[in-house]
């Protein structure tokens, strides 16, 4: 048998191998569950009643899938053009920082809803991509790995994240009340900076908050930008081949620049999400936004998807069924990090299955090369 | 004086920094067959639940169970290593992606959770731990005392590593075809050496080395277990590779700094010295620290004069060369 390289890659292998990555990592994540004593039908069962089926369980799943849209996105938006930007976590808490600041000065400030939410998503967005810009500037400028610098940033903003509500009396922490002087909380957030969400009454009620469609806007935005605009074509070019791009005249720190900045916003817009939608204060928890690891997650979604904007949503969407799954039914017979384990294997599985969409097997003989030009 | 601030952060930067030592040999060794692994933070984790779990089943001798531990943490490293070498030699997926797969897999919300969780590891402290080796007497000597005689026998044990892997790679024959494969995979091949099985055996060490390390943290640091407990310290060690420029030697000495760093926070804290914001510069030093040392390491155009291995990240096919 034979591996060589496919001139051509047939669409139809583009859907098949991710859905077989996705059959392939239930599968090894059944081995898992059954080596360590659980019944693995029972606990998928589990998992897709708490996912999909039980009563409110999508309206759950949306509350997961759209964090994992943003970071999908910001995922998906740095790493087509080889730009790995693992800061997506970091960027996150970011824009949840700022987003919180300009919800509570200017909902504070008694403004109109719209214009308090507005102002939450540019701060959110501005604030995440300030934060991307960091390694951004290192990379383009020093050649600094991004994939590290942008990693310990996360390190970086979780503790100022912490350091906010926890080891200050910052401007975004409840300093007055009863329950302030016993444990630290952040502020919450005045009505009018809470994100309006659209209810459709079935099953339970399904709760589609603002942050989903923004999220869907953004993939439709970042789709014509790579595919109908020069910048897009520059950067896919860049990640491609840095020198070809080089011999074209493309600016080549501009784009790494954008392209950090943008994938940045993206996450940072996530967080402005996170607290406009979801919980209504800056989050800084240990257990809260922090234990849910949206930014690493979001590049599982980002790969599975094949850095396509449209398909990031889709399996944000799966993957988010998934990780509400994990926190609903998180206990004796379901242990914590299972949803971790079965997100690695679909990582794993997407990885090795694009060995079938760039190479073909071949059974049987090599044909005969051609005898090697007599050198003279 | 053994208790001023600076004795002090010397020698628990020293124990702070010996996962960091044995994580950054390990991934020296496969960076240096031309395998990037990021995987270094799960294969901790893995290796840290899995020798804590040795060390509180086992029914053995303090010595006995500590050293099976040893070795099941070091097993641990490797099957996660299997996973990674299997992805990037014989799929030839990307090496970045895969080492990002494997820390989501095996990391702080993956296997290593999983275990710990499942295993019910997390109640209880250590059954047995490391101890320092030297008599009370001998470690109360002046400076040199605490720092150099108060630590444990892993920490030894990492300086003959340092100096086994700098003898390897500068002066055996297998060391030196490693390097071979690293710098020029097609010329390797060509002189007859096996790049696959040198990529396999490289990456599979380098495993073992990062669950030692990991073992390191749950055994003696701090003698429990508690999920995600590396903290970064993985990714910090992949740094240090990149800032000792691919050097042994300059592997020590980078992660006993980044491990004084690590002392700091919870010295001043204890000590109650407050200088501005004290939590979040003490806690965010290290990564701040590795990001700044990464811009020095790889500006002025120093990284491929000094070491970095030519074909690092690149599959190597002996069709499509």
């Amino acid at each position: 048998m034979r591996i060589e390289r496919r001139l051509r890659q047939p669409r139809w292998l583009l859907v098949a191998v991710p859905a077989g990555s996705l059959v392939f990592a239930f599968f090894a994540s059944g081995i898992v569950l059954l080596a360590t004593g659980h019944d693995a039908l029972s606990s998928y069962r589990q998992i897709i009643d708490a996912a999909f089926l039980n009563s409110g369980a999508l309206g759950q799943t949306l509350t997961s899938a759209t964090p994992l849209a943003f970071t999908g996105l910001a995922a998906a938006a740095a790493f087509r053009m080889r730009l790995f930007n693992i800061g997506g976590e970091g960027q996150l808490y970011i824009g949840a920082i700022t987003a919180g600041a300009a919800g509570l000065y200017l909902g504070g400030k008694g403004g109109s809803s719209a214009v308090v939410i507005a102002a939450m998503i540019v701060a959110g967005g501005v604030g995440g991509a300030l934060w991307g810009l960091i390694p951004g500037i290192l990379r383009a400028f020093f050649k600094t790995n991004e994939i590290i610098t942008s990693l310990m940033l996360n390190y970086v903003a979780g503790y100022l994240l912490t350091y906010l509500i926890f080891n200050s009396r910052s401007y975004w922490r409840e300093t007055k009340g009863f329950n302030a002087s016993v444990f630290p909380t952040a502020k919450t957030l005045p009505d009018s900076a809470l994100w309006p969400a659209a209810t459709i009454h079935v099953r339970g009620g399904i709760v589609l908050p603002l942050g989903a469609g923004i999220a869907v806007l953004v993939a439709v935005v970042l789709w014509a930008l790579y595919s109908r605009t020069r910048f897009g074509f520059e950067a896919q070019v860049l990640g491609d081949s840095p020198r070809a791009a080089k011999y074209a005249g493309m600016r080549t720190r501009r784009t790494i620049l954008a392209v950090m900045a943008l994938s940045g916003a993206i996450a940072g817009l996530g967080g402005a999400s996170q607290d406009g939608d979801f919980r209504h204060m800056l989050d800084a928890d240990p257990n809260g936004l922090q234990k849910q690891y949206y930014g690493y997650t979001g590049i599982v979604v980002a790969a599975l998807a094949r850095y396509n904007p449209f398909a990031v949503v889709l399996v944000a969407f799966l993957i988010g069924g998934l990780q509400n799954a994990g926190n609903t039914l998180q206990g004796a017979d379901f242990p914590s990090g299972l949803v971790g384990v079965m997100q690695g294997m679909i990582l794993f599985s997407a990885l090795g299955g694009e060995l079938l969409v760039r190479y073909r097997f071949r059974v049987g003989r090599a044909p005969e090369a051609a005898a090697p030009e007599p050198v003279a | 004086m053994n208790n001023s601030l600076l004795v002090v952060v010397l020698a628990s930067g020293i124990a702070y920094g010996t996962p960091l030592l044995f994580a950054s040999l390990g991934e020296l060794l496969a960076e240096r067959t031309g395998v990037l692994n990021l995987g270094v933070e799960g294969m901790m984790l893995v290796g840290a639940v899995m020798g804590f779990w040795a060390v509180q089943r086992l029914h053995a001798g303090a010595g006995l169970s500590l050293a099976a531990a040893i070795g099941v943490a070091a097993l641990a490293g490797t099957a996660m290593a299997l996973i990674h070498a299997f992805l990037v030699i014989t799929l030839r997926a990307s090496q970045i992606v895969s080492g990002l797969a494997l820390t989501i897999f095996a990391g702080a919300a993956g296997l290593s959770s999983y275990l710990g969780n499942d295993l019910n590891l997390s109640t209880d402290p250590a059954r047995h731990q490391f101890h320092a080796i030297f008599p009370a007497s001998v470690q109360d000597w002046p400076v040199v005392g605490p720092i150099l005689f108060g630590q444990n026998i892993l920490v030894y044990a990492s300086w003959l590593c340092v100096v086994a892997v700098s003898l390897y790679l500068s002066g055996t024959r297998p060391g030196l075809n490693a390097r071979a494969v690293g710098e020029s995979p097609a010329a390797a091949d060509a002189m007859g050496i096996n790049v696959v099985a040198y990529r396999y055996a490289h990456t599979l060490v380098g495993g073992a080395f990062a669950g030692v390390a990991g073992a390191t943290f749950t055994l003696a640091i701090t003698p429990q277990w508690v999920s995600g407990i590396t903290g970064g310290a993985g990714w910090i060690a992949i740094a240090l590779v990149i800032f000792a420029f691919w050097r042994p030697e300059l592997c020590l000495v980078g992660a006993y700094c980044f491990g004084a760093l690590q002392a700091l926070s919870p010295q001043l804290q204890a000590r109650e010295i407050r200088i501005g914001p004290t939590e979040l510069w003490t806690n965010s030093l290290p990564y701040v620290m590795t990001v700044l040392v990464l811009v020095l390491a790889s500006s002025s155009g120093a990284r491929r004069r000094l070491g970095a291995p030519a074909s690092l990240g690149l599959p190597f096919v002996r069709e499509e060369r």
